[in-house]
């Protein structure tokens, strides 16, 4: 064992442990229901996991920047509205979609501006947004859900191509373009030295304003990818859809190994993260534990990763 | 036996911190009712010394006698329960609440356990004020007070205390004029009521209106301790500096070619007032100057990092446009900062991540990282500069102080830089790496490289500067050729004090 870790960094052992864990929770519920260790099942666990997880991706960049979004929720709901409603008005999907997506950046743009110029902690920034985009998609639709769709964009959730649900389809390549950004991009060094050491990577010459935007921008684009997922599966863009998201989005990155306080963290670790969570759902509902107590579980599971996070990490050092 | 005439005696006290020892025996005697000026360049070992006596740091060895007993301070508590009070330059109130609460924190007098008897702190705290002769409420808020006001809340704050001991930590340095006469009758009101006071600043102009006596530490060592009264400036500026140079600091001069940059008439808002200099290629150019004189806002003009209010900026004799450290950086110029873990290092990100932070564009081939070409950078210069880390993955929270200004350096080694800031470039590094990172700027000033090189330490500043500016409240206030200078002159110059240079 010892050799195994021997040139691993923290973040790995981290990475290690996160994923080891998803594996313990997979073999005990293997052992509890037999229901749980299917292809079907599994496929079944990654289709649900899939809209949170691909907007966790955009809060992990953010949290490694040491913010926060808490407006992902809103903005999947306001941009769902909003691109359905250009459905309904009979352009293309392409166009529908794009309009979604423009939507989403625009509230993330609006988050990074308030964060880089107006110099609001990105806690009360998203705070704000989070009630904006509500209401702005509440008052767009009068409240009521825009439902009814083609079958070529229900394809979005309800297809398969080899098999593959669509939904994992995606959430598989937005997780494989975001590990190849942080990791052999310009701006994955960036978004890690910004949340490592503002003050340091502005006397590096990086322009921190300009890469915060991006970050807040692609936050609420990946918000209005959640949007086209959850109104394609649902049949039905609802001005409610996504609360607490946000909280779901941030557990599975902080389960996952980035720092709440910046600089560390992985989306390969918020993948697993998002798993957890899904498989953990997945698995209560199987053995029938009631969805009261799957809250007191999921809560606990938090709180533990983080114990364990905080305190390996003292012996450590 | 101590004579316990003294109120206050420290008997050979001694201070190790990795790497420097800050105390070196170090005596230091206070008499009730007198005030008692400790002088001395930045890093002497003045706060150290206080920081012992008020309980912030153990000492390693030494006694310390109050009122003639031997005394074990351990901690602030036990500072102030023994009548030792501290007023630091940075105040701690809060500013939200009011003076009497301020002044009271923690020790409110109370009705029943838990409630606080609110007109007896008012009284007792305008009492406290009263007896100081402020003009300022009990009840008014802190924030709403100037700082001169706040400083008398600590004093309060203090004297509530029973303090008899009362240390003051250069408590002139923001004040007006008028404030500081105020302050000063405050002074001598506290000495007739028998409170000694130990004083610590930089105006030597004070010292001959307030101090009884005169203590001089040099480089963690006790020089001194004279009367006010029988004292001149020019002996203090020679207590204060006159150490022997015989220093072990490996100077080679480099053939100083043209100017490379040039700076004229230079303005920040409040901060920098009229700079001009030039720099040449292979030139090592020395600010010197005490805490606050303007040389690191300097440093972080020229690198794009503060806002100009007026002035140009010639590179070789081109007009450089600098409205970000991009410009800068852009421009040939690379910035090794005073505070390595908060600006120059992102200490949690491995060696390969920081040294290639403002390089990355270096090591994009379509706009992707090309990790073969950057472990390969990365690897000669951590094989150049002798970084001593077992991987370029290591973390540099892990790696030493010498260690992790290497990685700085390499930083801008590696972005080409012509022109290197280096902002205290040995502050908290060992004698050994010290003497390396002499030999680096021999190396690139004999690669025709141009080195600023801010430092407070002396010998530093005297033993590398082919030139040396010396800087006071913003100003260039003198220039002085490197073979010429003196430890006096500089300190003169930096005091501001007037003084005839005799050459």
């Amino acid at each position: 064992m010892k050799s195994l870790f021997k040139d691993l960094d923290f973040m790995q052992m981290r990475q290690f442990g996160t994923l080891f864990g998803l594996i313990a929770l997979c073999v005990l519920f293997t052992i509890l229901s037999p229901h749980f260790l299917s292809t079907s099942n599994l496929l079944n666990v990654a289709q649900q996991s899939a809209i949170i997880a691909v907007i966790s991706v955009g809060m992990t960049f953010v949290i490694i920047t040491a913010g926060i979004d808490l407006s992902v929720g809103s903005v999947l709901a306001f941009s769902g509205v909003v691109m359905a409603s250009v459905l309904h008005a009979g352009l293309p999907i392409p166009v529908g979609i794009l309009v979604g997506f423009a939507v989403g950046f625009s509230c993330g743009l609006v988050n990074g501006l308030l964060v880089t110029y107006g110099n609001i902690p990105p806690f009360i920034a998203t705070l704000g947004m989070m009630s904006i985009a509500r209401g702005a998609g509440l008052w767009y639709t009068d409240g009521r859900p825009i439902s009814g769709f083609d079958d070529s964009f229900r394809f979005l959730a309800n297809g398969e191509i080899f098999h593959i649900p669509v939904p994992v389809i995606i959430m598989v390549v937005v997780y494989a373009i975001a590990h190849f950004v942080l990791t052999r991009t310009k701006m994955g060094r960036y978004t890690y030295a910004i949340g490592g050491n503002v003050e340091a990577a502005k006397l590096s010459g990086i322009n921190i304003k300009l890469y915060l935007n991006i970050i807040y921008g692609i936050a609420g684009l990946l918000s209005a990818l959640g949007a086209v997922m959850l109104t394609a599966r649902l049949n039905s863009a609802q001005p409610i859809a996504g609360i607490m998201y946000e909280l779901d989005a941030i557990a599975a990155t902080v389960i996952g190994g980035t720092s709440l306080f910046g600089g560390k963290g992985t989306v390969v670790g918020t993948l697993i993260g998002a798993l957890i969570i899904g498989v953990l759902r997945n698995g209560l509902n199987l053995l029938g534990v009631s969805s009261f107590i799957q809250q007191i579980v999921i809560g606990s599971v938090i709180i533990g990763a983080i114990l364990l996070d905080t305190n390996l990490k003292k012996s450590k050092a | 036996m101590p004579d316990s005439d003294y109120i206050l005696e420290m008997k050979k006290i001694r201070k190790q911190f990795p790497g420097v020892l800050a105390l070196d025996d170090v005596d230091f005697d206070l008499k009730p009712g007198e005030v008692h000026v400790l002088l001395g360049e930045n890093g002497a070992g003045k706060s150290t010394l206080m920081k012992i006596l008020s309980g912030a740091y153990s000492k390693d060895s030494g006694d310390i006698y109050i009122n003639g007993k031997k005394t074990e301070i351990g901690t602030p508590a036990n500072a102030q329960g023994l009548g030792i009070g501290i007023i630091y330059q940075e105040f701690n109130l809060n500013p939200y609440m009011s003076v009497a609460e301020n002044i009271f924190m923690g020790r409110e007098p109370a009705i029943l356990p838990g409630v606080i008897n609110w007109p007896r702190l008012y009284r007792d705290a305008q009492a406290i004020l009263d007896g100081l002769n402020v003009k300022i409420s009990a009840k008014q808020k802190v924030e709403s007070l100037g700082v001169a006001m706040q400083q008398m809340v600590e004093v309060a704050k203090a004297l509530s205390l029973d303090a008899r001991i009362l240390i003051m930590d250069e408590p002139t340095a923001s004040l007006s004029n008028n404030e500081i006469e105020s302050l000063f009758q405050t002074i001598l009101d506290l000495k007739k009521q028998g409170v000694a006071i130990i004083y610590i600043s930089h105006r030597l102009q004070e010292i001959f209106e307030i101090g009884d006596r005169v203590t001089v530490l040099r480089d963690g060592q006790y020089i001194g301790t004279k009367p006010a009264s029988e004292i001149t400036r020019n002996d203090m500026v020679k207590m204060m500096v006159n150490r022997s140079l015989d220093d072990h600091i490996p100077k080679q001069k480099a053939k100083v070619g043209d100017v490379v940059l040039k700076v004229e008439n230079l303005n920040v808002e409040q901060r920098l007032k009229d700079i001009s200099f030039e720099l040449r290629t292979g030139e090592v150019l020395g600010i010197a100057g005490l805490m606050g004189a303007g040389r690191t806002r300097l440093a972080k003009t020229l690198f794009g990092a503060e806002t100009i209010k007026s002035g140009t900026i010639l590179i070789n004799g081109k007009k450089l446009e600098l409205k970000s450290p991009r410009d800068a950086i852009n421009a040939g110029i690379g910035l090794v900062t005073e505070d390595r873990k908060h600006e120059g290092l992102v200490l949690d990100l491995p060696v390969k991540q920081n040294i290639s932070m403002p390089n990355i564009r270096k090591f994009l081939r379509r706009g992707v990282i090309n990790f073969k070409k950057e472990n390969a950078v990365v690897d000669e210069y951590i094989d150049k500069l002798k970084i001593k880390t077992p991987t370029r993955n290591k973390l540099c929270v892990n790696l030493s102080g010498g260690n992790q200004q290497k990685v700085v350096l390499s930083k801008w080694l590696c972005s080409d830089a012509k022109i290197f800031i280096f902002d205290e470039p040995t502050r908290g590094i060992d004698v050994g790496a010290k003497t390396e990172i002499y030999h680096l700027m021999n190396e690139l000033t004999a690669n025709g490289i141009a080195i600023i090189m801010i430092s407070s330490e002396m010998p530093e500043i005297l033993g590398m500067s082919d030139r040396i500016l010396v800087m006071r409240d913003g100003r260039i206030e003198a220039e002085i050729p490197g073979e010429k200078a003196t430890q006096e002159q500089i300190m003169k110059y930096a005091l501001g004090e007037p003084y005839e240079i005799s050459v």
